[in-house]
């Protein structure tokens, strides 16, 4: 029993101090008009990923459509070239 | 079409060069400043889908009820090019959001709308891959209703209260914003046009592979 109430005792004195050099929440905000420059959300990063996305995604579409009809011509040119040899 | 492929290429290049030079000296709006140039982009994309989401329901209407198979060929490429168009509208649009209105995204009523039309389109295409035989007529009438989402898109912004801007935006631009904007919707219908004869090429030829197909197999 007196075991646990120096344990008691230890841990009250050790987080009294603790407490008290918590630095106090904040009771409420402070609006600031203009907000500094460094602060502000820079528009020009979303401005660039804007364009090149646009210049991205065509360029990939191009290059998936001209790849599709390179394998279906490539299909067509081994079809005739089959038709051709059966032919004979 | 096929000697008009490449000078329209050419003028195309030239226009999506000199386009950035025009928004570049476009005058700077006042209360969104440099991110207000997304737009530049962002709506010309929104034109061209509603563009092809015409060409796409029209062309399904008319393979529906003439029975036309050239039209499901034209469609379909119309339809890819309306999930493509789309993207781009839905990508830009949060990252001007973002700098403007402080989020990425709202759930408001042209938001909500334009992305339950690609959500259509997206399904529209899904249906024509994986749906099997007698999809096509599916994925027409899925067309149709898309394009009669169309109207309702384009003017939720006058009905209802929304974070986006309205539809008057564009009549008011000034002579600086002007020039720039319609050179850049110009500039995006041709890339439209070239793209869409190359996606019709695309599908005229699967068609012809699939006849000389059926060709061998009756020899």
């Amino acid at each position: 029993m007196k075991h646990l109430f120096r344990a008691c005792c230890s841990v009250l004195l050790l987080a009294v101090p603790a407490a008290a050099f918590q630095p106090s929440a904040q009771g409420g905000f402070v609006p600031v008009t203009p907000l500094t420059a460094a602060e502000q959300l820079p528009a020009a990063p979303l401005l660039i990923t804007a364009y090149a996305f646009v210049w991205v995604a065509v360029l990939v579409y191009v290059w998936s459509i001209w790849r599709r009809l390179g394998k279906v011509e490539h299909e067509m040119h081994a079809l005739q070239q089959r038709a051709r040899r059966d032919s004979r | 079409m096929k000697k008009l492929f490449t000078p329209l290429l050419l003028i195309v290049a030239a226009m999506f060069a000199y386009a950035p030079v025009m928004i570049a000296n476009a005058p700077y709006e006042s209360s969104m400043g440099l991110v207000q140039k997304i737009f530049y982009f962002h709506v010309p994309s929104w034109f061209v889908m509603f563009t092809a989401v015409f060409i796409c329901g029209i062309q399904s209407a008319n393979f529906l009820f003439r029975r036309k198979p050239s039209a499901d060929r034209i469609a379909v490429a119309a339809g890819e090019l309306v999930v493509l168009f789309g993207l781009l509208g839905l990508v830009t649009g949060p990252l001007w959001g973002r700098k403007a209105w402080g989020v990425w995204w709202q759930w408001d009523a042209r938001l909500t709308m334009a992305l339950l039309l690609e959500l259509i389109f997206i399904g529209y295409l899904l249906v024509r891959k994986y749906g099997g035989p007698g999809s096509e007529k599916l994925a027409a009438a899925m067309a149709i209703f898309g394009m009669a989402n169309v109207p309702f898109v384009y003017v939720s912004v006058n009905i209802w209260r929304t974070v986006h801007p309205k539809t008057t935006v564009v009549p008011s631009l000034v002579p600086g914003m002007f020039g720039a904007f319609w050179f850049s919707v110009l500039a995006f219908m041709l890339l439209f046009v070239l793209l869409l004869t190359l996606r019709v090429r695309l599908e005229h030829q699967r068609a012809a592979l699939d006849e000389l197909y059926l060709a061998e197999e009756d020899l």
